[in-house]
Formats: structure tokens, C-alpha cells, sequence
């Protein structure tokens, strides 16, 4: 084999190219803005260099309540999703009948548009003239305070945020799951049978090792999301989220770039930078621990 | 440990659902299994077999029948209280485990009185490695070991906890032919040394033959014949058996008999006494047939092949009932230099013959002058 054919770089040109112009460029350009003070997109003037778009977003309290929002997202949303949908498709595969239908109801919301998952939301949850919606229906039955899910507290607001994102991200992984927990050999389990092993003991031995890789992949990519969440906050609180104190990082630069406040590109950029930092650390940190528990 | 099968019968519903009729894994079982014995369940593939090895390690419950392990009725029992040791077809090590924590997995499952401290685990572990000696490899993963490897640290996990009866799902049919041969030669000795009843399961019947002390013939479900291998083999029951035991397997030939006298084709070969006239099949063992120049059987030669100790004759005979009337037939080496003319004379030695019903394939015994 030649290993230095030159008509390999031949081959390799249309890739590079759309992913050098789409995804390498952009993101050198983001660095670039970070540091360009009062960059102008119009004009493509600024007036200086230096870490001052950093020190401003960092100490804007906006900046500082969407990281606040996001990380709370984040250590809610990822583990009791991911729980929940192993929960489930462990639930899914011990049973026999009916399994393809209830499959079915569990990937619908996965499929379902997420504006209007989010109307449905609005309906559940949001106080209007009319009615207090139906989460508050079954509080009062229980004999519990009305309260305003979506214009109230902060904690009723970021619950309903939370239970949005993992109601949405949901489907995706039990389905990843199921099948994860179906290719698993059945000749382990015999095996663990034969030899007397409890259930539960089965299912934390063996089950969970065998699947530890797609469980870990969904770790990382839940992680990720979840730290690019925007779209759900913004289906259920409006374009508006900083005066609702629901803002995301995400949600932030978009304000920077686009928002009532915006055309602050280089705040934007920094910011996202910040984000990449965070996300980058958190994976960094998820690989090395997944080395000790991840059995591929 | 003595194991009894009484007319156990497993039935599994039909695939396809327009045929009503279930499908019989296991018909009717009836076997005893003697104290410290190594058997050999063998018969084609889809004959039961391995439904037979699950009903006795319980991860399948049968539709009729018992199962006694001594005067234990177990059949109800789960597989977990049996206290049986099975090896898989693909020996189901634990990947993420080492081959120490393979090994110790089955007696970390021990709870109440059972419960052993670390030490006496770690102890029974490399005790037991030692017997199938794979000591030294106790920190490796089953990813990083051979397929005989695996095998013997399979067997070791069964082995572990002293198991009652230890079932294997064809042993060797996952190694090369060099390995198989060292491996049930292995099989054996840790059998005579542990004196634990074990089950094999398996479709070689050179495998079944070389190390069980007992080997059932079993065809879809039914036992055919139980007994030691060269008893089976010397004297099997029906055509099924004596075309199944066998490398090169027996020549089956259409004959007749006629006047106490066996032929074939028009050959009158051997004088058969108390046999009625009729049609039957004759099978021979290719050791049974002797080059002689004045042989009854005269044979088409085709092909002469080499072994080394001995030769193998392959010629051809009308009656013989295959496609191509090959018939395979084993001489010692010496006699190469007989062999010279396109056409070959056999005489046959009457012992390895058998001749067998043309309806029912059951044998007919006849007695020889």
C-alpha cells in the first residue's frame, strides 16, 4: 500500500472543504471576535484587543443567571433522564406483551414537533383567566395553593423547564436502550441463572456493564444537549427570557447576537467560548471516569 | 450424583401459527445416568439434545415427565436450586470480568450458611484454575485469551462451586481440530479427577465415542440407543445408529437375502442363518471389507488414498445406496500392492456386517455358521 498518495488529499477535498468553510472557519472566527472589542459586524471596525468582552460577560448578571439556569438544567435534566429511560426500557424488555405498541407511545413524543409539545405545556401548566391549567387541577384536588407555573416562582418555572427537557429527550434514549438491552447475549443470562444469581445482582453485573457504552454515550450527548438547551425554554417562556429569569447560555448569545439588546457580537462571542470551555471540561471529565466504568 | 429421566417430553408451540401441532424437542425420555459417569448425548443437529441438557439444567421446564437427581424430584425446581454447572456452546464468560471474577462469580451468589469470606473465594478460585490449569492467567480478560483458553476457564466457573452434575453444551465445537483433540482428552482427566457426573452434549460422534463412558443416540427427540461406544458401535440398533457412528461411516448396500444367503447385487457374500427371505439392507464397515482375490464382491476401484498406517480404498458398486455407489472401505497399508486392476475383489469380515429390515430399519440379527 502507498501511504503517501497524493490522490488521497484528492478524495479527502470535498470533505474537508464544506467542513474547513462550515466548522473549522467559524470557529476560529468566534476566537478571533472574543478578543476584538466592540467588533462592529457592519462596519467590521473594533477599537481594540484584549479580555475586556470576557470580564464584561462575566460580570453580567444576565450571563451569570443563564450558567446558573443551564447548570441546574444540567444536573436535573441528565441523570433523571437517563435513569428513567433505563427504567423503562429495563421495564420494556422484561415484558412480553403489548411491548410494540408501548414502544410506539414512549418514541411518539420524539417525533412530536417541539413547539408544539410545548403548547401542550402551556396547557398543562400556564394560569389564565379562565383556568388554572391541569397541573394546578390535580394540586388543588390534593389540596394544595394554585401556582403559576410559568409567570410564578423560580423553582415552579425551572420545574416545568426540567420536566420539558426530559420528557423531550426522553424517546431518543429509551429507544438507544431497548435495543442496547436486546443485543445483550441471552447465554449471560442463562449462564448467571444457572448459577444462581439474583436478579437484581444480574442486572448490576452483568446488564449494566453490557451496556455501559451506550449508556455512556448517552451520558455525554445528554450532557451536551443539555447545555445547548434554547428552544425548549423559549417554547415555554417566550423569546423574552431574561425577564423571566429562565435564560440559557445558549439563549444568551442568541439575545447578544439578535435579542431587543443585541448586535454585540463579540459579547456573543465570548460567551460561547466560555460555553466551549464548560462543555470541553465536563466531557474531559466524563471520559476519564467512564475509562474505569465503560467495558467496550 | 445418579441422574433419572423419566418420560420426560418437551413440547415447544409450533413457529408458524396455521400449523396447530407442536413441535416435540424431547419424546419421551427414559435414562439413567450412573454416579460419576461421563455421557454423551449425541445425535444430529435439531435432534433435542441440547432442549434435553437445558431440561436437566432447568432453564427449560418440561411438559411431561420427571427428573430426579439421586431421589430428589427436581423437575420443579428452578435452575438456580439445582446446583448444576453448565459450560455454553459459547462459553457465556463475562467479558467485563477478569477470569478471576469469572471464576469466583458463581460463589459470590452463595447467601445464609453458604457464605464464603474472600480468602476461602480466592482460594477455591485458584484451586480450581490449577485443575484446569489456567492459574496463571487469573488477572487477564476472556477478550485475551484463546479459544481453548476460554474453554477451560468456562469449565472452571462451572467446576467452581462443586456443582452436582455438570452439563456441557458441545464443548469443543468452538476450537481447531488440533485443540479439540487436547481439550476432550483435558475434559476427560478433570472429569476423573473431580468424579462428577457429567452431560455432553454434542453432533461429532468421534468426540462422543473418544471420552464418554455411556453415549445416547438420540434422532428428533427420541432416544435411539444407550450404551457404551464400542458396544453402540459394534452392535447398533437400527440403521440410523449404525450409519451415524462411524468415520469413514458405514456402506449401506441394497441386498436381499434369499436361502440363508446374504446378497448383494448378485453376489452371494455370507451365509445368514434363521433369517426369513427378504429384502434388506446390508451395511459394512469399512474395516470389514479384505482384499481377496476370489472376494464375492467385485468393486469398480476409483481411487486409492494414502493415510500413512493404513489405506482407503474408494470404489464403486451399483448397489450401494448412495448417489455416486462409492463405497469407502479401510486396508491396512500393506496390502497396496494387491491393488492393481481397475476392478477390486473384497471379501467381508461377517462381524462388521449388519444387515437391517428394508421397511423399518430395525436390525436383524442372524448367526453365522
Amino acid at each position: 500500500m502507498e501511504k503517501r498518495n497524493p490522490k488521497a488529499w484528492l478524495y479527502l477535498l470535498p470533505a474537508m472543504l464544506f467542513l474547513g468553510v462550515f466548522m473549522v472557519y467559524p470557529l476560529i472566527d468566534v476566537f478571533i471576535y472574543s478578543f476584538e472589542e466592540g467588533y462592529n459586524s457592519a462596519s467590521q471596525t473594533y477599537y481594540g484587543v484584549g479580555l475586556y468582552n470576557y470580564s464584561y460577560v462575566l460580570h453580567d448578571p444576565y450571563f451569570l443567571q443563564a450558567v446558573k439556569n443551564t447548570m441546574i438544567l444540567v444536573a436535573i435534566t441528565v441523570p433523571v433522564s437517563t435513569g428513567l429511560a433505563l427504567l423503562i426500557s429495563v421495564g420494556l424488555s422484561s415484558i412480553k406483551p403489548l411491548r410494540e405498541l408501548y414502544q410506539t407511545i414512549y418514541f411518539l413524543p420524539y417525533v412530536t414537533n417541539t413547539l408544539a409539545v410545548g403548547l401542550v405545556f402551556m396547557i398543562l401548566f400556564k394560569k389564565t383567566p379562565y383556568t388554572d391549567g391541569l397541573a394546578n387541577l390535580i394540586i388543588n384536588w390534593f389540596g394544595g395553593e394554585s401556582i403559576d407555573f410559568i409567570d410564578g416562582p423560580y423553582w415552579a418555572k425551572m420545574f416545568v423547564l426540567c420536566f420539558y427537557t426530559i420528557w423531550v429527550v426522553l424517546p431518543f434514549k429509551i429507544l438507544v436502550l431497548t435495543s442496547s438491552l436486546a443485543s445483550v447475549n441471552q447465554s449471560y443470562y442463562n449462564a448467571a441463572k444457572v448459577d444462581g444469581t439474583s436478579k437484581w445482582r444480574i442486572f448490576i453485573k452483568i446488564t449494566l456493564p453490557m451496556i455501559s457504552p451506550m449508556l455512556f454515550y448517552l451520558i455525554i450527548t445528554g450532557f451536551i444537549g443539555a447545555f445547548k438547551a434554547y428552544s425548549d425554554a423559549v417554547a415555554l417562556f417566550g423569546t423574552d427570557l431574561n425577564a423571566a429569569e429562565m435564560n440559557t447560555i445558549v439563549g444568551y448569545v442568541y439575545d447578544m447576537l439578535y435579542g431587543n439588546s443585541g448586535g454585540y457580537p463579540s459579547y456573543a462571542s465570548a460567551a460561547a467560548i466560555i460555553l466551549f470551555a464548560i462543555v470541553l471540561t465536563i466531557t474531559c471529565i466524563n471520559l476519564l471516569v467512564s475509562k474505569k466504568h465503560v467495558h467496550y | 450424583m445418579k441422574v433419572i429421566l423419566q418420560n420426560l417430553t418437551k413440547k415447544f408451540p409450533n413457529r408458524n401459527k396455521r400449523i396447530r401441532e407442536d413441535v416435540v424437542a424431547v419424546n419421551n425420555f427414559n435414562l439413567e445416568i450412573p454416579d460419576g459417569k461421563l455421557i454423551g448425548l449425541l445425535g444430529p443437529s435439531g435432534c433435542g439434545k441440547s432442549t434435553a441438557l437445558n431440561l436437566l439444567c432447568g432453564l427449560v421446564k418440561p411438559t411431561e415427565g420427571k427428573i430426579f437427581f439421586d431421589d430428589d424430584d427436581v423437575t420443579n425446581l428452578p435452575a438456580e436450586n439445582r446446583g448444576v454447572g453448565m459450560v455454553f456452546q459459547n462459553y457465556a464468560l463475562y467479558p467485563h470480568l477478569t477470569v478471576k471474577q469469572n471464576i469466583t462469580f458463581p460463589l459470590e451468589n452463595l447467601k445464609g450458611k453458604e457464605k464464603l469470606s474472600k480468602e476461602q473465594m480466592q482460594q477455591k478460585a485458584y484451586e480450581v484454575a490449577k485443575l484446569v490449569q489456567i492459574d496463571e492467567l487469573m488477572e487477564r480478560k476472556p477478550s485475551e485469551l484463546s479459544g481453548g483458553q476460554q474453554q477451560r476457564v468456562a469449565i472452571a466457573r462451572a467446576l467452581v462451586k462443586m456443582p452436582r452434575i455438570l452439563l456441557m453444551d458441545e464443548p469443543l465445537s468452538n476450537l481447531d481440530a488440533r485443540l479439540r483433540l487436547q481439550t476432550r482428552e483435558e475434559i476427560r482427566r478433570i472429569q476423573k479427577e473431580t468424579g462428577i457426573t457429567t452431560v455432553f452434549v454434542t453432533h461429532d460422534q468421534e468426540e462422543a465415542m473418544s471420552i464418554s463412558d455411556m453415549i445416547v443416540v438420540m434422532k428428533e427427540g427420541v432416544i435411539h440407543q444407550i450404551g457404551k461406544p464400542q458396544e453402540v458401535y459394534d452392535n447398533p440398533i437400527n440403521l440410523f445408529v449404525a450409519k451415524f457412528l462411524g468415520t469413514p461411516p458405514i456402506n449401506v448396500f441394497a441386498g436381499r437375502v434369499k436361502e440363508q444367503r446374504l446378497y448383494i447385487g448378485d453376489e452371494a457374500i455370507l451365509t445368514v442363518k434363521d433369517v426369513p427371505d427378504q429384502e434388506v439392507y446390508v451395511g459394512i464397515r469399512p474395516e470389514g471389507f479384505l482384499l481377496k482375490k476370489d472376494g464375492p464382491l467385485s468393486c469398480a476401484l476409483e481411487e486409492v488414498e494414502v493415510m500413512g498406517r493404513d489405506i482407503t480404498v474408494v470404489s464403486t458398486h451399483n448397489a450401494c445406496h448412495n448417489e455416486a455407489h462409492t463405497i469407502r472401505s479401510i486396508i491396512s497399508a500393506e496390502n497396496i500392492k494387491d491393488i492393481s486392476s481397475a476392478t477390486v475383489q473384497f471379501a467381508v469380515k461377517p462381524g462388521k456386517i449388519h444387515i437391517f429390515n428394508k421397511e423399518t430399519e430395525e436390525r436383524i440379527y442372524f448367526t453365522i455358521d
